[in-house]
């Protein structure tokens, strides 16, 4: 087989990966999408928030040190305790879900039957708020993320595929976890929804909400729930991203790609979501690979956002989206 | 007392379809614009022209024109950063290779070539529609950032990537470049904004703003009774861009006077000029002005008294402005969506049946 060949397998594989995180940071905006008709803009910066309190509980830091610091003149950054991982996820997942409780009654309560872009626009604000709210918290430096996951290239692949072409393929370790956390995470979510008594109210609101109100569902509570649960998709990708790439502001820009992906699959299909994000994945890749070089590189920055566009322009729902039909 | 059209009697149709039907209101806006040609020229200096009167009048035509495009014909747009990038480098390429042209003739040129990229991006906007639309015009923002970085050409091949503005003069006053005076780039970006500003409301009043609006409330329905879609959106599309082209040129040649691409022009410059037009108020001019000058003064206003006053560091202010716009964001859709325009608006009422509410 030819190097070329060879390496533009590498390169397909590596993007797969890549579309598998991507994929990880659709599925929150899926979710929300489905159970309340918002497209959560703030689900990128979310997952950088999630990942940046995960940081600082398992470091011990001060919550709003900074703040504390500058109004009374004090030095403290540190408890001067670090927690076990475990015990820090757990808190970081209560933080969550204590900040959909907020999100709910101090935002989505006052916009229920506004246009949905008028939403969309207030989750970009909700967006901002969280990301000031992430660094006045925490603090804007980068910081690395060690929760126990295996990185760096993967032996048995390596070895593997020298056996069979005589050249190794690199792949990091951590994209092998993401691929599986990936797919456990769509399988629990679908039986979450498919078998379970708040799974079936979630998709009784997601179907019709003044329907699902008059049978006696309380629809804010499913948006609790349903932003917890993207709270908690939020901290998975924060998770695998912060390891992938520290800590830092630029999670949020990546997780801005995770919309090509939802504009591919379809903003209101979890498979989309993941076959969206392997396209996109390995779309960008491949287009780095062959055409990049050409052209001055770092064509990742915007070969999504095109490719989602011209897509767009035959199939305007997306991939696996329901069928848009507009009355007047 | 005076703000009322009681006993101000229009004896021709044009008096009575005029901007501003009301005296008081006329003459407020004369005493205005008297004040900002006559006046502020005299007083200004380079602090608050660099901090406070340049960059407001320089995202208020960017306001406009992301106004014209959301608020009036109903695309959201996140791409505005990558069109005001096609505008500063436009000019920056005009300017440097027609020296002896004058350079405000240049800076219209600019809005010109903006609007024909925004015309490009803009034809997407006939299938796809809402959010979709949203997202698709963060294309063009990360594509026309990435063009600038990566084609030299666009640069002129200078070491650092980075453009800068040659000294031009008009009259013989310095422009742009480092030895202009403050009054010299107050005046330039004024004229501007009067005409681009007097051009938008008249055109949001005429026909074409009709159309626009039709297809903002539903372009379904906007399509039955006549309006073609294909020509409104796409006028919007390129009138928009025009003068979001003219505001990045202005930006760059003579506010900054040297810009790196994904700095000054990146996807924050398409979300503060959003936040300008949903603060300031959707559909209206006057709130493009109101929400420029809201956002101008805020970090000025939180930096003069967080860093000034309290002694915080920077990053901690800008953290905490973030938070503080982003929660405005959320107050003003839910308590007022049509913005500051609208309280004005409400207040303008009041005044009109005052003393007698009823």
């Amino acid at each position: 087989m030819s190097d070329q060949l060879l390496f533009a397998m590498e390169v397909t594989l590596n993007g797969l990966m890549a579309g598998v995180m991507y994929a990880l940071v659709a599925l929150g905006f899926v979710l929300i999408f489905k159970a309340s008709g918002i497209f959560n803009f703030a689900q990128g910066v979310m997952a950088l928030f999630a990942a940046l309190t995960l940081v600082g509980f398992q470091t011990g830091q001060v919550p709003f040190a900074h703040l504390i610091n500058a109004v009374f003149g004090t030095r403290i950054h540190h408890f001067g305790w670090s927690v076990p991982t475990l015990a820090a996820i757990v808190a970081t997942m209560a933080v969550m879900v204590l900040m959909a409780l907020l999100v709910e009654r101090l935002v989505l309560k006052h916009f229920v039957n506004q246009a949905p872009i008028i939403l969309f626009m207030a989750t970009i604000g909700l967006a901002y708020f969280l990301e000031g709210l992430g660094d006045v918290m925490w603090g804007a430096d980068i910081k690395r993320l060690d929760v126990g996951l295996p990185q760096g290239i993967s032996e048995t692949i390596d070895g593997t595929t020298f056996g069979w072409f005589g050249y190794g393929f690199f792949i990091d370790r951590l994209d092998i976890v993401a691929a599986l956390v990936a797919a456990a995470l769509v399988v629990s979510l679908t039986l979450f929804s498919q078998y379970t008594r708040q799974g079936r109210a979630l998709r009784a609101v997601a179907d019709d909400h003044q329907a699902a109100l008059s049978v006696g569902i309380s629809l804010r509570a499913i948006w609790v729930l349903v932003w917890s649960i993207a709270g908690f998709v939020a901290l998975v990708a924060g998770m695998m991203w912060g390891t992938k790439l520290g800590v830092q502001f630029s999670l949020s820009l990546i997780a801005l790609k995770a919309l090509p992906v939802l504009m591919l699959g379809g903003f209101t299909s979890i498979p989309g979501a993941i076959v969206g994000g392997l396209i996109v994945g390995v779309g960008e890749k491949l287009f780095e690979f062959a055409v990049g070089p050409m052209i001055g590189g770092a064509t990742e920055n915007w070969f999504a956002y095109m490719l989602a566009l011209v897509f767009l322009l035959f199939r305007p729902q997306g991939l696996f989206g329901e069928r848009i039909i507009e009355r007047v | 007392m005076l703000y009322r059209e009681a006993g101000d009697f229009k004896t021709t149709y044009a008096a009575d379809g005029q901007t501003f039907p009301i005296a008081f209101d006329r003459w407020r806006y004369y005493g205005v614009l008297a004040v900002a040609f006559g006046v502020v020229p005299f007083l200004i200096n380079d602090y608050w022209a660099n901090a406070v009167f340049v960059p407001f009048l320089i995202y208020a035509i960017a306001a406009i024109g992301l106004n014209i495009l959301t608020g009036y014909c109903g695309q959201v747009s996140l791409g505005t950063g990558g069109f005001m990038a096609v505008g500063a480098y436009a000019c920056y390429k005009l300017m440097t290779a027609f020296p002896e042209v004058s350079i405000l003739v240049h800076i219209v040129l600019a809005g010109g070539i903006t609007a024909g990229v925004g015309l490009l991006f803009g034809i997407p906007s006939l299938r796809i529609k809402g959010f979709y639309l949203a997202v698709a015009t963060l294309a063009a923002q990360f594509f026309l950032v990435w063009l600038f970085n990566k084609v030299p050409w666009f640069y002129n091949y200078s070491a650092s990537g980075q453009i800068s503005a040659p000294e031009r003069t008009f009259l013989g006053v310095a422009v742009t470049g480092a030895a202009t005076p403050a009054w010299a780039k107050y005046l330039v970006c004024l004229v501007f904004v009067v005409a681009l500003a007097w051009v938008a409301r008249n055109l949001t009043r005429g026909a074409l703003g009709r159309q626009w609006m039709a297809i903002r409330d539903m372009d379904i329905a906007a399509e039955i009774i006549g309006v073609n879609p294909l020509r409104a959106k796409l006028a919007a599309f390129a009138i928009s861009s025009f003068y979001v082209g003219i505001a990045g040129a202005l930006l760059f040649a003579v506010y900054l006077g040297a810009v790196e691409v994904g700095e000054a022009f990146g996807i924050n410059k398409a979300f503060l000029v959003l936040f300008m037009i949903i603060i300031g108020g959707l559909g209206s001019i006057f709130g493009s002005f109101a929400g420029a000058a809201f956002l101008v003064l805020l970090p000025v206003l939180l930096k003069n008294v967080l860093v000034g006053g309290l002694g915080w560091s920077t990053s901690l202010a800008a953290h905490i402005e973030l938070m503080i716009v982003g929660a405005l964001i959320v107050l003003f859709l839910i308590v007022e969506p049509h913005g500051l325009a609208q309280l004005w608006r409400l207040a303008k009422e009041k005044l009109r049946l005052w003393p007698f509410p009823h």
